[in-house]
């Protein structure tokens, strides 16, 4: 068992993670192995719309067949599906098999610069979430997506990233005030 | 049904490397924002490049096809500025966020139910889109070599050189 740890681990910096760009060259990897075998590339934020299309789906037909988006994502438990439950599994037994799992409801960094409301916390995660939802799909897609859009070379695919990272940067010097303690 | 199957895996195994690597953290993911903690750029560019030579090579050979994504101008700017800023507030993307909550992260959970809300929302404002921002400075599926005229291994060389002076940079100021 501690030769298998040892081995994941790869290679240990100060927090015993995983080398970033050792993790990252494996992720590439995959990517290009889930084109070959099953045709998809990564993605994430259909997923969520899918699934509510099949909730809807489910408590109000009549009112779902009038929504114009849904004719455009059907309502099918997809690969984007099962690969989002893949995640929160695959996260989550690492996590146990390294001892890391843990219940957190606010992060450090959170807490070093905001405080220790947990009502503050989750207002803002909930809205946060209201809002990068509505960008992503506007966007066509999220982090994930964008990656393989990027692969592609897509124009999109480097606009929205570069978006992505110009709204974050500046929203989190507003947010979290530079990061100084 | 196999597809679901491949999809299931695929995620596991990309959730252990995102747990494994700690990108899907809260710090990790704003100390990116903040500039001070690169973390997750070393890991996704990392990811992009390997991804980006692989596919273009089996392109190449005829194993598959490569059709670069739409660019809606309007739609990309709004909804990537929007994401950003959602982003900054959440603390974790769309599928890292399901990760985060793997670990135990309950400020995870409270940002998927308003991501889901979030496409509830879109779901519904989306008539009013559709003919208006989403109409706005569409290009198709365009593809950086296609928009430059040039050969694709250009691009990706230019990616790879770039990708690799960022990284050495990163380390040379230990972000």
């Amino acid at each position: 068992m501690n030769k298998i740890k040892e081995w994941l681990l790869v290679k240990f910096d100060k927090d015993k993670a995983m080398n970033p760009y050792v993790a990252g060259a494996l992720t590439g990897l995959l990517i290009i192995l889930s084109v070959l075998v099953s045709g998809n590339y990564f993605g994430t934020s259909t997923s969520f719309v899918q699934l509510i299309a099949i909730l809807e789906n489910t408590i109000a037909p009549e009112r779902m067949a009038q929504i114009r988006y849904f004719t455009i994502v059907d309502p099918v438990w997809s690969w984007q599906i099962f690969f989002v439950m893949g995640i929160l599994l695959g996260s989550f037994a690492t996590a146990k098999i390294f001892g890391e799992f843990k219940w957190q409801s606010i992060p450090d960094l959170w807490r070093d610069n905001l405080g220790s409301s947990k009502y503050k916390r989750m207002i803002l995660a909930f809205l946060g979430g209201i809002i990068a939802m509505i960008g992503a799909r506007l966007a066509g897609g999220c982090p994930s997506g964008q990656m393989s859009a990027l692969i592609l070379l897509s124009v999109s695919g480097l606009a929205a990233m570069t978006m992505f990272f110009i709204g974050g940067i500046v929203a989190a010097r507003l947010i979290y005030g530079g990061g100084e303690k | 049904m196999t597809n679901l199957i491949y999809g299931l895996i695929t995620g596991i195994l990309f959730g252990f490397l995102l747990q494994r690597a700690h990108v899907i953290r809260f710090d990790k993911q704003v100390g990116a924002m903040l500039l001070k903690d690169m973390t997750i750029v070393k890991f996704m560019f990392t990811a992009i490049l390997v991804g980006m030579v692989g596919i273009y090579m089996l392109a190449d050979l005829n194993v598959l096809q490569i059709t670069g994504r739409t660019m809606v101008t309007g739609g990309v700017i709004v909804g990537g500025a929007l994401f950003g800023i959602g982003w900054a507030m959440l603390g974790y993307c769309p599928g890292t966020s399901w990760g985060a909550l793997g670990e135990g992260r309950l400020d995870a959970l409270v940002g998927i139910a308003g991501l889901f809300t979030g496409a509830a929302i879109y779901s519904e404002i989306y008539p009013a889109l559709e003919n208006t921002l989403l109409t706005w400075g569409n290009y198709g599926n365009l593809t950086i070599p296609d928009a430059l005229g040039v050969n694709h291994w250009l691009i990706i060389v230019l990616f790879v050189l770039g990708g690799v002076l960022m990284f050495r940079w990163f380390e040379k100021v230990k972000l």
